[in-house]
């Protein structure tokens, strides 16, 4: 029995060593250097700074505001998507493959498609000139067109990676026995209605996991904001990159990670609540 | 046993070490920050001294072991390095190692014209003659053809003034609809440079201590107003060769060798020219490299000999051909370079040459906080131009980080400033 359990440690031990060494050392290591100034003391100079920059505020509001325009937006889409799936007999699994695509995708060769697509001289603007919309290119990725930067991000984001919110819901769904959707029928509900009474109430352990995964994926969202906008839409992970590479000043890049995961929890533990699943509605 | 036999082993070695440092005695060692990628290092020990019939051993170290091995030796009085390859900013901090050239300088100016600028600037302040210059690089203009039919009546390409450049980006826009000047504003684009090289020197005459000068103010609010003919992406572009090739932007400023894709893919089709002139000069800024001897050095006439040979015009020709510095004597420049390269250097022989020629220095002794000293300008440009802060308070909030960035370095002011006794002051 005892040798048992050691046996349990030590097989736990090279995965917990791994987090250790490459997640919870780094970890202590930013929140040190976030918290200490220069000469090593402890200090909130580095989040005094960063917030009296030209860019904070900027950055966190266009970060919330993209948080809050795609997050819903996924959501909805993807259970669109994953109620289509649900309804198709033949080649369900074909169009799970080319809808899920754009998760094998690197989030800045996607921004960089999008880029090609959406450019003055771009894919976009080539047909509306072609059909005689445009007069000529129109700058739609500029500092002067906040809202069309804004937007085009969002459309991007929304390619890229709605897709893992798809799958986890299709996979949540699939669990959901078909008994349910029988006896509601039976009881005459509607598409509508055994939408909202049987799929969502049985999706929310599913909804909740995408939910928590894609808000923190959004409050570190960067490649694709930088392929589409460089440095004219600030975020607070393209900050954060800023002000170690470009600027060399670990200090305040650190503390841009550690706001980052401040939002990141806190976003966490308020899904947890808000959609708090009971133990016994777990299938 | 085998204890005398390591013994033995490790004498051999030290006699192997010792007979090693004995025969490389002959050589000159020249010790340098510039040409370290080892494509460079292999040019210049191939290529540039094939033609030089003593023994080099060119040894490429980074700024800071090279400052510390000259502080080292010379401290010591074991001095084994005969020449010293750097950018002007590497000499200040070891000044008082290095040996007075105004001899050498004498010598060599027998048979070069050296550009006046930078032997100057090779004085490092003093009275005499600190580093010989060695080659350069620096920040230029480039335009397509097509965008000379709208330059103003009587303006002269490399004698362009601020005003003038205004009036033609004025001319192709309301001609064309477009914005067609361009700036490396861009995340990884050198923006900084032309803000602390060309635009504050030209038009205030400095750059730390007249960061919130009245002048600096007119000069932003003159920027705010060119900046409606400049194109809109301008702050995602990072290499100008770039949207030139593109046909995005006709008119560009950027570093030589982020322009020169399109002047060596398309040399009839663009012009390279000197940056335009302010009140206060033409500003520029060389990245000038310089060649010093240490005091105390083994073999003084040896190194004099390595001196020559590369400031010769012809290895300075090879030199630009090689590794893509450009000379700082006078050079005819052959058919055997690229129709681009030859552009560009006239580009630089004209803007360095200038009567009003007004050169300013790449930041010196700023160390690691030069990223946060670039940033100030950077965002100085952001607030005013692209944001339309009020010009007053965006550079009084901006001044104050400057000034921090100061006091914390320690860093004594460097050309156009006037020099300073401490920390540079921002006024």
């Amino acid at each position: 029995m005892r040798s048992e359990k050691a046996l349990a440690y030590l097989l736990l031990a090279p995965s917990v060593l791994f987090l250790a060494a490459i997640f919870f050392w780094p970890l202590a290591e930013a929140f040190t250097i976030a918290f200490t100034d220069a000469g090593g003391r402890p200090s909130l100079a580095n989040f005094r700074e960063m917030m009296d920059d030209l860019n904070f505020a900027p950055a966190v509001r266009n970060t919330l505001l993209l948080v809050a325009v795609v997050v819903p937006l996924q959501l909805a889409l993807a259970l669109g998507l994953a109620v289509l799936l649900a309804n198709i007999q033949r080649g369900r699994d074909g169009y799970l493959y080319i809808w899920t695509i754009p998760l094998g995708i690197s989030d800045l060769a996607a921004g960089i498609l999008w880029l090609a697509i959406l450019s003055e001289r771009g894919y976009i603007n080539s047909i509306l000139h072609a059909l005689g919309i445009v007069d000529g290119p129109t700058l739609w990725l500029s500092y002067e067109t906040p809202l069309a930067l804004f937007l085009s991000v969002v459309v991007a984001e929304l390619w890229r990676a709605t897709a893992i919110v798809l799958v986890i819901l299709v996979a949540g769904m699939q669990l959901i026995p078909r008994e349910y959707y029988e006896a509601a029928e039976i009881f005459g509900a509607g598409p509508w209605q055994r939408f909202l009474k049987v799929t969502l109430p049985c999706l929310r352990a599913s909804i909740q996991t995408a939910l928590i995964l894609r808000t923190i994926l959004a409050f570190e969202v960067f490649a694709v904001v930088i392929a589409l906008g460089g440095r004219d839409m600030p975020v607070l992970a393209g900050e954060a990159f800023a002000w170690q590479y470009d600027y060399q000043d670990p200090g305040i890049a650190s503390a841009y990670a550690v706001l980052i995961l401040a939002v990141s929890m806190l976003a966490t533990w308020g899904y947890l609540r808000v959609l708090r699943v009971r133990e016994e509605t777990l299938l | 046993m085998t204890g005398r036999w390591w013994r033995a082993q490790a004498a051999a070695a030290v006699v192997a070490l010792v007979a090693g440092i004995g025969t490389a005695r002959g050589d000159i060692l020249f010790m340098s920050t510039q040409l370290r990628p080892i494509e460079e290092a292999q040019k210049m020990r191939e290529v540039i001294l094939r033609d030089f019939p003593e023994e080099v051993e060119f040894v490429p170290e980074d700024g800071g072991p090279f400052i510390n091995r000259i502080k080292a030796e010379g401290e010591t009085g074991a001095v084994t390095v005969g020449v010293l390859g750097g950018l002007h900013g590497d000499f200040p901090p070891v000044l008082e190692h290095l040996d007075s050239l105004d001899d050498v300088l004498a010598k060599l100016e027998a048979d070069r014209d050296f550009i006046a600028t930078f032997v100057k600037l090779g004085k490092l302040g003093t009275d005499h003659q600190v580093y010989i210059p060695w080659m350069q690089a620096t920040y230029i203009m480039a335009a397509s053809r097509k965008a000379l039919d709208y330059l103003p009546a009587g303006a002269d390409l490399n004698r362009l003034t601020y005003d003038q450049l205004k009036a033609w980006a004025k001319a192709i826009t309301e001609a064309t609809g477009e914005r067609k000047l361009g700036f490396p504003a861009g995340p990884k684009g050198l923006m900084h440079r032309f803000l602390q090289g060309y635009l504050y020197p030209s038009f205030t005459g400095g750059v730390v201590r007249t960061f919130r000068s009245d002048a600096a103010a007119a000069m932003w609010a003159e920027f705010r107003d060119l900046w409606q003919y400049v194109n809109p992406r301008s702050t995602s572009y990072d290499f100008m060769q770039e949207p030139l090739l593109a046909g995005e932007v006709w008119i560009a400023f950027d570093h030589t060798a982020r322009l020169m894709n399109a002047l060596k893919e398309k040399p009839d089709e663009f012009v390279a020219f000197a940056a335009p002139a302010g009140p206060r000069g033409r500003g520029f800024m060389p990245v000038v490299a310089g060649l010093a001897i240490p005091k105390g050095t083994p073999d003084r006439e040896a190194s004099v000999r390595l001196i020559d040979h590369l400031t010769r015009p012809a290895t300075q020709v090879i030199t630009l051909r090689e590794v893509g510095f450009y000379p700082v004597v006078a050079v005819e420049l052959g058919e055997e370079l690229p129709a681009g390269v030859r552009l560009a250097a006239a580009a630089i022989d004209a803007q360095a040459g200038a009567t009003d020629a007004l050169p300013s220095l790449l930041p010196v002794g700023l160390g690691a906080k030069g990223g946060a000293f670039n940033k100030v300008y950077r965002d100085t440009f952001q607030r005013i131009v692209i944001r339309g802060e009020d010009i007053e308070e965006a550079l009084a909030r901006q001044a104050e980080k400057l000034a921090a960035i100061m006091r914390e370095t320690g860093a004594p002011c460097w050309a156009p400033d006037a020099p300073s006794e401490g920390p540079c002051p921002v006024e």
